[in-house]
């Protein structure tokens, strides 16, 4: 006989039961052990079906195929550049996937990307062993100038973006800033007004710390000072 | 049964408990474990890149674990900074505790650090911090099978007793039997032991030691729970 | 990127929205080591750092039969911050301890005299042992001041038979003066000073200088950094310490 033991949204911790008999199947943050699934993450329960889920709260970034990414430039080599893009591997921009234009053999590669450079770069391809490609070709992606970076929780980055982005719109709208979130988790935020920046990077933090309270865009929006503008315009 | 424990703690009785988890904010996951005057503070930075790269796996991340005592943290004359004999054992011998509850094929020719402090010694050191660091573990989100919890049993005179402090451990014809077990599933992954006793005592003592397991591990749920659940 | 959070310091805003001469909340715990003979945790907002004292008697030094051996000692620990890595003790280690033993040492806090026991023979050694558990920034005066809580709570422990018995707390505090030294450090980024940098602003900082204080008495100075100061900067760094000095040691009462 199969029983459920959790219901969705609730916390759960490694190692705890979350569903028993062999009717249910264990998907992401899961693992089946014998007759039991149990979770292998702090995270959320979600019931999908008989597929049971945990979304961690917490967790280092796991890269992958197709994911954008905020790196930072750590070295310069013969033909491109190395990025640290906040997980264990470095990440590579091949001179092809860096720039547009043809650069000649032994030039000096740091007039593109200097060393403590951010880019917005997207991951190409994964090798077995670890070597993540990294282009800057694509719609959006480019180096960051100007702005800071600051760093979330990776599983928290659909959070901080929101429903169809309504989360990072309030926060850039109420405080003028330009906001763009790697899925690294990862974050760069750039304003004219350095105080509006630093209140746009508070917000951030304070979603990425209380991303399981309800009625977190009426904080961030309270926060911020005023009215929910976005929100109404919405509906 | 003629041995007295002291403020009359019963045999299967464990001393005061307390565990915080998200102690160290520069951490990527960290813990605080206390068990009556031994405190154990752990912190996990990783995974991140391994170097000398021959020590790589490229099947799945490498767990390195490092215990240290604070020199003023031990009951007697300040201890020595910088590794021991004794401090590299416990050192792998916690690693040994750990690993079997981690997943770790995501995070191939990595490392994960742990890094164990004891700020305040009064015996069960290395169960401490084998508790403090599987927290932290949970709180730097590696995905695991189960929390590992440990703690010693041993035998005072007659008596099988759980939690040894330090006088306890210190008797002379004593035995101590440090255990850790990934709870739910009730698999032991340290046994470790120094004294001498009957075949029969040992088998005995880990059943006892399974007991107060349950207990260290409920204060581990609750002090995640505590983070996360709020 | 690194230039434009200098920028935003230089227009007068620090990433936590405190003042340019304004610490972040300090709290100090004493007696929190059982087995130290003195002990305290110092934390100035997330930064924290413990320190701990231990006691034995030894042979003193030849050149100074009649006096105690003094000593400070620090180990950055790998556990605190992602920067820091597990190995034999780093230069910056070193520097520490080496800032926060010359302020207690050179303020003379310590009666050194009233730590002999026998002239020549046995004196008493004072070993300070700092460990940062959390750097989230300005680890030096974080160090200095616990320190010297640290050297406050202890206690001479209790002698039997010519061996010092751990297990008996002493009753008998440490030979320190009323006035106790305390260090500030002040940092130039751009064309501002400030103190207690975050370990963010401390990426950017230019150059500092650690100012030790007892009383209305300057007891040690340590530059740090690779920019060059005036003598104008100087000048005004030494006010700025010297007042925040005072403020610190309120903390200390």
């Amino acid at each position: 006989m199969s029983e459920i033991l959790v219901k969705d949204k609730d916390v759960v911790i490694p190692g705890q039961t979350l569903a028993t008999g062999m009717d249910y199947l264990p998907a992401n943050g899961t693992l089946r052990e014998e007759e039991k699934i149990i979770s292998s993450q702090v995270g959320l329960v979600n019931l999908n079906g008989r597929l049971i889920k945990v979304i961690p709260l917490t967790g280092p970034y796991i890269p992958k195929k197709d994911d954008v990414v905020i790196g930072k430039v750590v070295d310069i080599t013969l033909n491109g550049w190395r990025l640290d893009i906040g997980c264990a591997y470095h990440a590579n921009i091949s001179l092809r996937d860096g720039v547009e234009e043809f650069v000649e053999r032994g030039s000096d590669l740091s007039q593109y990307y200097n060393y403590g450079d951010y880019v917005m770069a997207k991951i190409t391809n994964i090798s077995s062993s670890k070597l993540i490609d990294l282009t800057i070709k694509g719609h959006g992606l480019r180096k960051l100038t100007e702005g800071q970076v600051m760093k979330i929780t990776p599983s928290k980055v659909p959070r901080v973006i929101g429903k169809q982005g309504s989360m990072i719109s309030l926060i850039k709208e109420k405080t003028n800033t330009k906001i763009l979130v790697g899925q690294n988790g990862w974050v760069w935020i750039s304003g004219q007004d350095p105080e509006k920046e630093i209140k746009a990077m508070n917000a951030i933090k304070i979603v990425n710390e209380e991303s399981q309270t309800d009625g977190l865009t009426d904080k961030i929006d309270k926060y911020l000072g005023g009215k929910n503008d976005i929100q109404k315009k919405k509906q | 049964m003629t041995y007295k424990r002291k403020n009359n703690r019963k045999y299967d009785e464990l001393r005061p408990m307390e565990a915080k988890v998200g102690v160290i904010k520069r951490a990527d996951g960290s813990a605080m474990f206390k068990i009556g005057g031994t405190t154990a503070i752990a912190a996990v930075y990783g995974p991140r890149e391994l170097y000398p790269g021959h020590l790589q796996n490229p099947q799945k991340g490498v767990l390195r674990c490092n215990y240290n005592m604070l020199a003023f943290s031990g009951s007697g004359d300040r201890v020595r900074p910088g590794p021991s004999r004794r401090s590299k054992e416990i050192s792998l011998v916690t690693e040994n505790a750990l690993n079997p509850a981690l997943i770790l094929d995501k995070f191939d020719n990595s490392v994960i650090d742990v890094f164990i402090e004891m700020t305040n010694t009064d015996a069960g050191t290395r169960c401490a911090g084998i508790t403090a660091a599987s927290l932290a573990l949970a709180d730097a989100g590696i995905p695991m099978k189960d929390l590992v919890a440990a703690v010693s049993v041993g035998k005072i005179k007659d008596a099988l007793v759980v939690d040894l402090d330090y006088d306890e451990d210190s008797y002379e014809e004593g035995v101590d039997l440090p255990v850790a077990m990934m709870v739910n599933s009730e698999k032991i992954t340290l046994v470790q032991m120094d004294g001498l006793i009957k075949k029969e005592e040992v088998i005995q003592a880990i059943k006892n030691v399974k007991k107060a397991l349950k207990k260290v591990h409920k204060v581990q749920v609750n002090a995640l729970k505590e983070k996360y659940a709020k | 990127m690194k230039s434009h959070f200098k920028r935003i310091i230089e227009k007068g805003i620090r990433e936590d929205g405190r003042k340019f001469d304004e610490y972040r909340k300090i709290k100090i715990e004493q007696g929190v080591s059982k087995s130290a003979e003195g002990s305290a945790r110092v934390m100035i907002g997330e930064t924290e750092v413990i320190a701990g004292v231990k006691m034995s008697l030894e042979k003193p030094f030849p050149d100074t039969e009649e006096e105690g051996i003094l000593m400070v000692s620090s180990e950055l620990l790998p556990l605190s911050s992602p920067d820091f890595e597990p190995g034999p003790p780093s230069i910056k280690s070193i520097e520490l301890s080496r800032v926060v033993d010359r302020a207690i040492r050179e303020s003379k806090v310590m009666d050194m005299k009233k730590l002999c026991v026998t002239k020549g023979e046995e004196v008493w050694a004072v070993i300070v042992d700092i460990y940062p558990i959390n750097d989230s920034g300005n680890l030096f005066d974080a160090a200095s001041i616990a320190a010297i809580a640290a050297l406050k709570d202890a206690k001479i422990p209790s002698v039997k038979d010519g061996k010092v018995d751990y297990k008996k707390k002493g009753t008998k505090a440490l030979p320190l003066k009323k006035e106790i030294p305390v260090e500030c450090t002040v940092c130039l980024i751009g064309n501002k000073f400030l103190v207690d940098p975050t370990y963010k602003e401390e990426e950017v900082v230019e150059a500092r200088l650690t100012v030790g204080t007892i009383g209305k008495e300057l007891c040690a100075m340590q530059k740090g950094g690779s920019k060059e100061l005036t003598e104008e900067q100087i000048n005004e760094m030494i006010n700025i310490a010297v007042k925040k000095t005072d403020e610190l040691r309120k903390h200390l009462k």
